[in-house]
């Protein structure tokens, strides 16, 4: 392939936050026809990078060559205008629109009035051009995800974008959805199209791309053909060093069973369903995985363990005695204890504004006897977490807003851990970490199997479940969809169970 | 573009006073052009405005005066605006504490001074409370908006006490003057140090709210609820109850506030005991940032401002709501003053290089 | 009581409240909370007023109104746009400087009557054919100019939001303004633009108090209407068209207690008063427990949009 005349060139890009530098002199090529990965970690610069191509940051420094001419972005306005089309990983629409007024949305060409008949058969020609499926008249409020990343694209495609990047756009997706998604980036091709594909999943990368580019630390790294390298070579350079990627799962004596979920059934505030009947049950000792979509129950699941959320029907029996009815500190008091990172990773579990020790005093404060708080235990509790878990902050009064994504669950997990659990329920603790951490959080989780504590965790990671569990439930619709054994499992058994299809080899919905 | 705006990593504290110490000049000067177009100088009325407010140790003691029920109103706001609960309703609360001490005033004229006054705070406080559960109980069972409830039971509490004035309350001896009777020597406060009582009461409610607010199991729940819902249920806090309990806290201190005015300053029920405290509150508990030291400082700031309001209104015929209009001035650029600590602006340069991109 | 004069005096009465009301749903749409409509309200109360006063000339007087009103809500734009300040103390401010602004600049005023050549200006206008239809025609077709101004500025309004390309940008600004921005709408002018106008709209809101309804110059002229409005917003969903309902209905709950007087129904005037408040009241409750996805705020409302914040 060709790089002397690139369709796209960005040279010596830089951008910085604050004291953050989050792109340093940056350089990327992209042909027609191409589509060319961009490997990093979280917190690498791909977003970064991203965003000031598509107009939504200025770059404090460094120039953009579309087909050789100098262009420069001040909005996304300007970046629609040269061809580029950016699919967020958070979609950018409006929930109460249809999927035809999120198209026109901001369009010029359509005259003053929103009901012309030019628009609807432009719509219709490009859905027939790229095969892409669309019901103009459908709410995005009752799309499935899916169906929202198709109008996603449809929409910059029909701002006649020929650059498409596309931030993360598998991490929502089931497997099968993946596979149509990837058949529909190659259609884009085709068209001549250029697509850039932002991931740190080294599988989708080796199956999607023509080249990769790897950046770290905000710095391009490399840039490779895809016949050339290999995952191995990839990773090392995306963290800098030779990492072993394996995660071990450790052998551990079957021990009894500490929590035995009996038909779990809760009603949210519609009074709908949304868990219908769980049964599952975990040992002491054993980590149980949970795969699902997002939306599943997995919240639900989490919240009505915790004491949190209104239990309809069902038992959930912990050592023996039934949590149904119990206030969340009585759980907590049990030894129970339950971390849930929201996508804002803020939004729950930890006050922004407060400081480490308000944040830890948080789930400790009502075992406190009278009317004040004693802070002082939390002080010292607060130093040895900062301590032990290699929290990088400038004090302990310091306000975790201004940590960084990785620090401030290394602050959650820290508090959970520190309080001795015997059940451990954890959704999506690795969210937005780079790969050491995460691997940090991986061995602590095994550190408290093998000290017997039964785990219940909760992740997006098909692969990580699979290596790091020892059985996984799938989740789908409020429903068990199977349990397997992780050591037999495989992504598209997973993937197939996530959309509600039985196969024939899971153990059952019920299985000790 | 050749400037950009840029989020400040940290600030000293000086630079943050710095910053605020501008917008009040800033504020000042906005309002001086104001005064000019009166054709009057600015920096005289100034002068003035402050021998209006401090002048004598009559006017000291009226300034005072002033300050304690915006004091004791802000004090209570605090804990509502901490759980970010937007009572604007501080008027009613405190015409609905002085509506139930005047109750007992009125009713049980010759019981023992210390007792008669104790009840009538128990009732003010009662009144402001239980008129404040009203929105918080529609908030904390289906989230209505408290904004704008809170602020109807302020007009609705100025017409009951207006109907109550000029119907079953009507004084039958104040030759058709629509006023209630005057209370009993036994219902006034006392004064200690030429003013009344209610400054000890609102330096005692300083210490309090402050020891509530920083150092209590109550207070640290609402902090958290003020800032995620979802934390706050996560630990296990009782949701409504938290909203019930603060708010009715919030209310009770506006009423005892309305209990203070009537019994002390009014010396009866009419709808002036609030007199504006309840929305001048507002102001001076949000340029405090809720902390109840700084409401100490900016409750006289403002008592001295309408003060001197009114006095300059007679030294120079200027309209007393010159003070309102500097009000909301000091209040616009400290609003605006919050930018500038928050976020910098720098010239666009190509950035030094370092480490680090998280 | 409820006779053909009752309802044409609710329509009158809900005139100001109708515009203050379409201003703010306006405001609104942008995703901006502005509570400083009874402070709008006032500004263009008292500068349609003063320049009425002055020059006699009504259309000079309407143009002044709008103008204050979007003075204010300039500062408001100012502070919560640009300069990223809390949206509900921004507006709370913006009602402080509004009343006192209105009164430092009425005070002269006080007592002053609206001259003849602005009040002969606001005659009722029978329309022709429309106001011979029974019942329908001396309620809806007998007013002034205003009034009818307000019918088209809601009809308008509702056409602007729901049918064309700059009211469909317009809303998703509200629901979402990263998704705007995206899609190449400038979010930022976008927001000065409505917010702006709204104020204007609150500004005739307030003129007509004391142009046309009192008309008169009183100290604090809108009495809460301003807040009344606010709560209209939340009692017509968002939807111009219903604002129009909820504006004349309060119109009337303002009036009824003044003609309940010399009527056989023996209560207080004071505690009939009470009426628009307690609706408001009551409407609220009853809006916020039953929820669903069309009929709520714009999602992004109370919430600054900053595109480079991470």
């Amino acid at each position: 392939m060709s790089t002397e005349n690139p369709y796209l060139k960005m040279e010596g890009l830089t951008k910085t936050f604050g004291k953050v530098i989050a792109n340093n002199n940056v350089n990327l090529q992209v042909n027609k026809g191409e589509v060319h990965a961009l490997l990093g970690e979280n917190g690498a610069g791909k977003s970064t990078l991203m965003n000031m191509l598509s107009g939504i940051y200025t770059p404090d420094s460094g120039s953009i060559f579309i087909g050789g001419n100098n262009v420069k972005f001040s909005s996304p306005k300007d970046a629609i205008d040269a061809g580029i089309g950016m699919i967020h990983q958070h979609f950018k629409l409006v929930d109460v629109f249809t999927a035809k007024e999120n198209i026109i949305l901001g369009q010029k060409q359509g005259g003053f009035f929103t009901n012309n008949k030019k628009m609807g058969q432009g719509i219709r020609e490009l859905s027939q051009k790229y095969q892409l499926d669309i019901d103009p008249d459908k709410k995005v409020y009752d799309m499935s995800v899916g169906e929202k990343q198709t109008l996603e694209i449809f929409k910059v495609l029909y701002r006649g974008a020929n650059i498409l990047i596309l931030d993360e756009p598998t991490a929502v997706l089931t497997p099968q959805e993946t596979t149509k998604l990837f058949k529909i980036i190659k259609r884009m091709t085709e068209q001549d199209c250029a697509v850039i594909f932002i991931s740190h999943k080294m599988s989708e990368v080796m199956e999607i791309a023509d080249r990769i580019t790897v950046l770290r630390k905000g710095q391009t790294i490399a840039t490779l053909d895809k016949d050339k390298t290999n995952p191995k070579e990839l990773t090392d350079l995306m963290v800098g060093k030779s990492v072993d990627l394996s995660i071990k799962r450790i052998e551990t004596p079957k021990e009894e069973i500490a929590l035995e979920v009996k038909n779990l059934s809760v009603l949210n505030e519609e009074k709908v369903q949304v868990l219908k009947g769980l049964n599952f049950n975990i040992r002491s000792g054993e980590i149980l995985g949970v795969a699902g979509i997002a939306g599943s129950g997995q919240k639900e699941l989490c919240e009505s363990i915790a004491g949190l959320y209104p239990v309809h029907e069902g038992e959930i029996i912990f050592k023996g005695e039934n949590l149904v009815g119990k206030k969340p500190a009585e759980i907590i008091a049990k030894g129970v204890t339950m971390s849930f990172v929201p996508e804002d990773r803020l939004g729950m579990g930890l006050v922004a504004s407060m400081n480490i020790v308000d944040n830890l005093i948080l789930k400790q404060y009502q075992a406190q006897k009278g009317f004040l708080i004693n802070r002082k235990p939390a002080i010292a509790k607060a130093k040895e977490i900062v301590k032990r878990f290699d929290i990088q902050t400038p004090g302990i009064y310091h306000p975790i807003r201004d940590l960084s994504g990785g620090n401030i669950q290394k602050v959650l997990l820290g508090r959970e851990l520190d309080s001795n659990p015997e059940l451990l329920i954890t959704a999506y603790p690795v969210r937005g970490l780079d790969i050491n951490t995460c691997h940090k959080i991986y061995d602590l989780l095994n550190e408290e199997k093998k000290k017997g504590v039964a785990i219940l965790f909760i992740a997006e990671d098909l692969d990580v479940l699979i290596e790091l569990c020892d059985r996984i439930m799938v989740i789908w619709d409020g429903r068990v969809s199977g349990i397997l054994d992780a050591e037999k499992a495989t992504r598209e058994e997973i993937g197939l169970l996530m959309v509600g299809e039985k196969s024939d080899k899971t153990e059952g919905a019920y299985a000790i | 573009m050749l400037y950009r705006i840029e989020k400040r990593s940290d600030i000293s504290k000086e630079k943050s006073i710095g910053i605020r110490a501008l917008a009040i000049l800033l504020a000042l000067i906005t309002s001086g052009a104001f005064i000019f177009l009166l054709k009057l100088n600015p920096i005289d009325v100034y002068l003035s405005m402050l021998d209006g407010a401090f002048g004598s140790p009559y006017r000291i003691r009226e300034t005072i005066i002033t300050a304690i029920p915006l004091l004791i109103t802000s004090l209570g706001l605090a804990i509502a605006f901490k759980m970010q609960f937007w009572n604007i309703g501080g008027e009613g609360q405190i015409l609905m504490g002085a509506f139930f001490a005047s109750f007992i005033a009125l009713n049980y004229p010759d019981i023992p001074k210390p007792i008669l006054l104790t009840l009538m705070m128990i009732a003010g406080i009662l009144g402001g409370g239980l008129w404040a559960l009203i929105p918080a109980f529609f908030k904390a069972q289906w989230g209505t908006n408290e904004t704008i409830v809170t602020l109807m039971l302020n007009y609705i509490a100025l017409k009951w006490i207006t109907f109550l004035q000029y119907g079953p309350w009507r004084d039958p001896d104040a030759l058709g003057f629509p006023k209630v009777p005057n209370f009993s020597p036994n219902a006034i406060l006392p004064k200690v140090f030429g003013v009344h009582i209610g400054w000890i009461i609102a330096l005692i409610l300083v210490v309090l709210v402050y020891i509530f607010m920083k150092h209590s199991k109550k207070g640290y729940e609402i902090a958290v609820l003020g800032e995620s819902e979802n934390t706050a249920r996560y630990a296990g806090i009782n949701i409504k109850k938290t909203i019930l309990v603060s708010i009715f806290l919030s209310g009770s201190i506006a009423g005892l506030a309305g209990m203070i005015q009537a019994s002390a300053v009014s010396k009866t029920l009419a709808v002036s005991v609030s007199g504006g405290m309840g929305f001048t509150a507002i102001i001076t508990t949000w340029l405090a940032a809720l902390n109840p030291i700084f409401i100490l400082v900016s409750s006289i700031l403002f008592a001295a401002l309408i003060r001197s309001g009114s006095f300059i209104q007679t030294a120079f015929g200027i309209p007393s709501a010159a003070a309102s209009i500097i009000q909301a001035m000091i209040l616009f650029f400290f609003l605006g003053s919050h930018f500038f600590i928050k976020y910098r602006i720098t010239r666009k340069t190509s950035a030094k290089i370092a480490q680090g991109g998280e | 009581m409820l006779t053909i004069s009752f309802f044409s005096a609710a329509i009158i009465a809900g005139t100001p409240l109708l515009f203050a009301t379409l201003g703010e749903i306006l405001t609104q749409k942008t995703g901006n909370l502005n509570l400083g409509v009874e402070g709008m309200m006032l500004m263009g109360a008292v500068m349609g007023f003063l320049v009425g006063f002055h020059s006699g000339n009504p259309f000079l007087a309407l143009l002044a109104a709008m103008l204050a009103g979007a003075m204010g809500a300039g500062i408001y734009a100012l502070l919560t746009i640009s300069l990223r300040a809390n949206q509900e103390v921004s507006g709370l401010a913006l009602t402080t400087f509004g009343t006192g602004f209105s009164s430092f600049l009425g005070q002269s005023l006080v007592g002053q009557v609206t001259p003849k050549s602005i009040s002969n200006f606001f005659n009722p206008i029978a329309i022709p054919g429309l106001s011979k239809i029974p019942v329908i025609g001396p309620i809806f077709f007998n007013h002034d100019v205003f009034v009818y101004f307000g019918y088209l500025t809601a009809i308008l309004l509702g056409i602007y939001l729901y049918k064309t390309q700059k009211g469909l940008n317009l809303r998703a600004v509200g629901e979402n303004p990263g998704a705007a921005d995206a899609a190449s709408i400038n979010v930022t002018l976008y927001k000065y633009v409505h917010i702006l106008l709204g104020g204007a709209l609150c500004g005739l809101g307030g003129a007509y108090l004391s142009l046309v309804y009192v008309p008169a110059w009183q100290e604090n002229i809108t009495a809460g209407r301003g807040w009344i409005a606010v709560a209209l917003v939340i009692f017509a969903v968002w939807n111009p068209y219903r604002a129009l309902f909820g504006a004349y209905l309060f119109g009337g709950l303002d009036i009824i207690g003044f003609r309940i007087q010399g009527t056989s129904i023996q209560v207080s005037q004071y505690l009939i008063d009470m009426l628009p408040y307690l609706v408001t009241i009551i409407v609220l409750v009853f809006v916020s427990f039953k929820k669903s996805q069309e009929h709520s705020p714009p999602k992004g409302l109370g919430k600054p949009y900053f595109r480079e914040e991470r």
